[in-house]
């Protein structure tokens, strides 16, 4: 097995292109096909990386477009490993969910959840601001298919909104990304894109300003955060499950991920110009999300709005602008990936058993005779709701601990959110679980085939609960230094003590 | 007797340099002549043939002229790579344009010989109108070009919305071109001369610049070339005569005479106009951000797709705008990778309009594309991506074409227009995606469409709306592979461009330089 890069980013396309051209039948083992090769070689990664570094591995440096400078540079380092993997973990698991159940058009549609995965696996290794805009924008139009096509009621609308919703931002960072290559090259040096290079150029502070507000609404509008938000109950409810579980557990994090990888280092000195901004649009999130969840009696909704909670911690942690900070939003997107998949999963479980209703009112009573299903549900539950020793737990509060040291105000009212969660989290799992049993519930265990897909996420939910570290170590190396590099350039920026062990 | 037959010696001619535009203007006296023949099957299919071998010839002759740089016909005309490379697509826009008439209800009532005489007329007009390097050779280029198309456009003549067309065409198209020989007269008058080197040397040498005189002629030719490259608000006439025109000939204006409008523009503006470029810059800045709001803007409630692709043309003449207006070598490139891509994607779109007209009684309506994606896959998956390529998708030509007029327009300081580029990109999505949740996402109509394989049936009694191309012409899938070639020929070439752009991307820089511009 070569450890190249650009076999890992380009197998989905391939195996798509495969189940495009193969008998319908074979279509879904095909793509199941691709996407365990990608999980392998994620998993050879992740065993394979060097903790230790600090610095980009497995580079792949070509030129691509030299006229517009833009090269195809991928690489890994503790930023993108962990997002890698889950992309690749999540991806895995959904099409295994998928394959196991009937589709219309099935070859259309594995073509698109393939295409999907090269996408959101080429925004996370792109080491190239062109190329990871190239990516960020292709991430959408598979899923613009995949809801408009297979989706649930007024899929078309629901997915233009989606689109159009999700792109404005994008096109807004188009823009912003040729300006920081166009504005970083006014001299001698070659316009490039490269984030090495790019680095070593920093704009004027005025410039920056205008190019941070438009990645920022690229990047808020895709988690999605408070004000930006509006895409996202219709969208929730039109997508069908398998797409929305990836969507919701890789795509937002793409977002969080783009702050940590092109904002911060790229723009300091705006980052540090609207920390507070950002600062109050997480907690706004947190706030606004766990109040309309612990409010919405749509399950998946329920989970769409605690996604949007829990992206406002993690946007909390990446703008803390320091290093506990960062790693605890790396920790978190990583949990709230491996989580909110099988929470919607269980939805759908919990719905077929409910006569297809996702009102949790129609729910109640389902763990009656399911204890193996009330238990994995129970146990993510808790993940959701950051039990201490769940790995929530501890990203939570390397995030919380991030931002004391300098807004304890923010700090405390956003710690509420944690309790908050409980509340949410608790009320999903005791209405559909317990309570009276619901007129047209009929309560029954796992199947196999189900279990397949989500015992080995409750797996490693449990894994990486009782083994934070893991996750951890591999992004420290990396998180030290390119915030705090982006931090000791700002104005009156401390130095941060190397990191204690996980507490 | 001897020294005055000397003084009025006829100018040099380098025939060489001149003989993809002698070969397209010798096809097009021999299709004329070839159309006269009696025998149906010369008409029918030698003449589009021969059509085809002429332009293909004028490819290969321009492609073996590359790389040179004269003056033809004592400057009137000059040959470098710009003029090459235009010539190249346009010959390309008219082999398409070609096989769309193939079967078409056009060619036949103007008895095929002058249909395709006309186009190839069109053509070697748009040739002269991009080498022209002198006032009044721009102005015969202009007219060269324009004449044919307006009769053109008219060309079914029992079709009343295509005689609408074309006079529209005829009032609206003369009047832009009176605007421009008005403007170029201006001109002379300010700067004392015809051709274009002299002119700069002029507005280099001293403060015409600010002549009012100057500045007059100057708005004027801008006005009337507006007209021609539909720039608002001289775009009114666009959508009506688009829709009424004969399908392939919309497909050849939106493309062909853009180009050229806009081939044109940039010699005229970035080389005799260059010293004055802080007099019309910022007006064209504006005129480019208004062309790409109304254009946008008017596309969205449009239910005919050949409305709504000619107000799309509008936006995308917005544009390609931009990149005339930062006047730099880098904006010329950029337009002119844009007007390449640009043919690229459109020819793909209107293949598609073209098959589906004749298979479905619809017309162009947007309901005409229901449901192909499970009936029609090549025209559905060509029609999918010249629709992301034209909203700007990465991987296609599109994206990489809007990323070059971005950075251009950056890099000129003009950000603010890079923003409105941008802007109009986002309200473009919602009628682009349009189409395609048509394609994909709606139920084929039982009422109209018809599975692939059988014969349209005529809708029932003479109620049949005429439309373009309409139910008439309706013939079966099996007998439309040229459509279905061109549609996937092109959609292919928008993903190739998108990926590796690199080659296209060298010929536009050797267009660049050819103007010498920093």
């Amino acid at each position: 097995m070569t450890l190249h890069l650009s076999i890992m980013l380009w197998l989905p396309v391939a195996f798509a292109v495969l189940a495009l051209v193969a008998p319908p039948r074979f279509a879904g083992r095909l793509a199941l096909l691709g996407a365990a090769l990608v999980l392998g070689y994620a998993v050879t990664y992740l065993v394979d990386f060097d903790s230790g570094s600090g610095v980009l591995q497995y580079v792949t440096d070509e030129t691509w477009i030299a006229e517009l400078g833009i090269s195809y540079k991928l690489g890994l380092d503790g930023l993108n490993l962990l997002l890698v993997a889950l992309t690749a973990i999540l991806f895995f698991s959904c099409i295994l969910w998928a394959s196991l159940r009937q589709w219309d058009r099935p070859r259309l549609f594995y073509f698109h959840f393939l295409v999907a995965e090269t996408a959101v696996l080429g925004a996370l290794l792109a080491q190239d601001l062109a190329l990871f805009v190239v990516f960020f924008d292709l991430m959408l139009v598979p899923f613009f298919f995949l809801t408009g096509m297979w989706g649930g009621a007024r899929r078309v609308q629901a997915t233009m909104k989606l689109v159009i919703y999700t792109l404005v931002g994008s096109l807004l960072m188009l823009t912003a990304a040729v300006a920081t290559g166009v504005l970083a090259a006014a001299g001698p040096p070659e316009l490039s894109f490269a984030f090495s290079d790019l680095a070593e150029r920093p704009l004027a502070e005025s410039s920056q300003n205008w190019i941070f507000l438009f990645f920022a609404a690229a990047f808020l509008v895709k988690m999605p955060a408070f004000p930006l938000h509006g895409w996202m109950p219709d969208g929730y409810r039109a997508m069908p499950l398998p797409v929305l579980a990836v969507f919701s557990g890789v795509l937002s994090k793409v977002a969080a991920y783009g702050f940590l990888r092109v904002c911060l280092p790229l723009f300091p000195d705006a980052s540090d110009h609207f920390q507070t901004l950002l600062l109050l649009i997480a907690v706004a999130s947190i706030l606004y999300g766990s109040a309309m969840a612990f409010t919405t009696t749509e399950a998946r909704l329920i989970l769409g709005y605690s996604s949007v909670a829990q992206l406002g911690f993690i946007t909390l942690g990446v703008f803390a602008l320091n290093a506990q900070g960062a790693q605890g939003a790396l920790l978190q997107s990583f949990n709230h990936g491996l989580v909110v998949a099988p929470a919607l999963f269980i939805v759908a479980l919990l719905a077929a058993r409910a006569s297809g209703s996702e009102d949790i009112r129609d729910m109640g009573g389902l763990g009656m005779r399911a204890p193996i299903l009330a238990t994995m549900f129970l146990i993510v539950a808790f993940a959701t709701l950051a039990l201490p020793g769940s790995a929530n737990f501890a990203a939570e509060f390397y995030i919380l601990l991030g931002v004391f040291t300098d807004h304890m105000v923010i700090a405390i009212v956003a710690s509420t959110g944690v309790i908050l969660a409980a509340i949410y989290a608790l009320r999903l799992f005791i209405t559909t679980m317990h309570n009276r049993t619901g007129a047209r519930v009929e309560s029954r265990e796992l199947s196999l085939r189900d279990g397949l897909v989500l015992v080995p996420l409750v797996l490693a939910i449990i894994a990486i609960a009782l083994y934070p570290q893991f996750a951890l170590e591999r992004s420290e190396s990396t998180v030290a230094p390119p915030p705090t590099a982006a931090a000791e350039l700002l104005p009156g920026g401390t130095p941060f003590a190397p990191l204690e062990e996980t507490p | 007797m001897i020294a005055t037959a000397e003084t009025i010696e006829a100018p040099h001619v380098d025939w060489a340099g001149l003989s993809p535009l002698i070969a397209v203007f010798l096809g097009a006296i021999v299709v004329l002549l070839l159309g006269l023949s009696r025998s149906r099957s010369a008409r029918e299919t030698a003449v589009p043939l021969l059509s085809i071998a002429t332009l293909a010839i004028a490819i290969g002759l321009s492609v073996g002229r590359w790389g040179e740089r004269t003056d033809l016909i004592a400057g009137a005309l000059r040959l470098d790579e710009l003029t090459l490379i235009l010539t190249i697509l346009f010959c390309v826009a008219g082999i398409a344009t070609v096989l769309l008439s193939w079967r078409h209800v056009a060619p036949r009532e103007l008895a095929h010989g002058e249909y395709y005489a006309l186009l190839l007329s069109s053509i070697a007009g748009m040739i002269v109108l991009v080498a022209a390097q002198n006032l009044v050779a721009v102005f015969v280029g202009l007219e060269l070009l324009s004449i044919p198309l307006y009769v053109l456009c008219a060309a079914e003549m029992r079709r009343a919305s295509s005689l609408e067309s074309g006079l529209k065409y005829l009032v609206i198209g003369s009047v832009g071109s009176a605007t421009v020989l008005y403007g170029l007269a201006f001109i002379y008058g300010a700067t004392g001369s015809t051709d274009f080197g002299r002119i700069a040397e002029v507005l280099a040498g001293g403060d015409v610049a600010s002549d009012v005189l100057l500045l007059t002629g100057v708005a004027l030719t801008i006005a009337g070339m507006a007209f021609k490259a539909s720039v608002a608000p001289f775009h009114q006439w666009t959508p009506d005569v688009y829709e009424g025109a004969p399908t392939p000939i919309t497909a050849f204006m939106a493309v062909a005479t853009k180009a050229a409008a806009f081939g044109v523009v940039l010699r005229l503006f970035d080389v005799a106009l260059i010293d004055a470029a802080l007099d019309w810059g910022p007006a064209l800045a504006v005129l480019a951000a208004i062309t790409i709001v109304v254009g946008n803007v008017g596309a969205l409630g449009q239910s005919s797709l050949k409305r709504l692709l000619a107000y799309s043309s509008v936006a995308q003449a917005g544009y390609m705008l931009a990149g005339v207006v930062v006047a730099t070598r880098l904006g010329l490139q950029a337009t002119i990778f844009y007007i390449a891509v640009y043919l690229v994607m459109n020819l793909a779109a209107f293949a598609v309009i073209v098959a589906r007209e004749r298979e479905t009684p619809l017309g162009d309506d947007i309901s005409s594309l229901n449901g192909i994606g499970a009936t029609r896959p090549a025209l559905a998956w060509s029609m999918t991506i010249s629709m992301l390529a034209l909203a700007g998708f990465p991987a296609t030509a599109g994206f990489i074409g809007k990323f070059y007029l971005i950075e251009a327009a950056v890099a000129g300081a003009y950000t603010w227009l890079a923003v409105f580029i941008v802007v109009g990109s986002m309200i473009s999505l919602a009628y682009y995606l349009k189409v395609i949740a048509a394609i994909w996402m709606q139920p084929a109509e039982d009422d109209g469409t018809v599975v692939a394989t059988e014969p349209v049936p005529l809708a029932d009694g003479g109620e049949t709306p005429l439309l373009a191309g309409g139910a008439e012409e309706a013939t079966s899938a099996r007998g439309q592979g040229e459509l279905v070639g061109v549609a996937v020929v092109f959609a292919a070439l928008t993903v190739i461009l998108g990926i590796v752009p690199s080659p296209l991307l060298d010929v536009v820089r050797d267009a660049g330089a050819a103007l010498g511009l920093l």
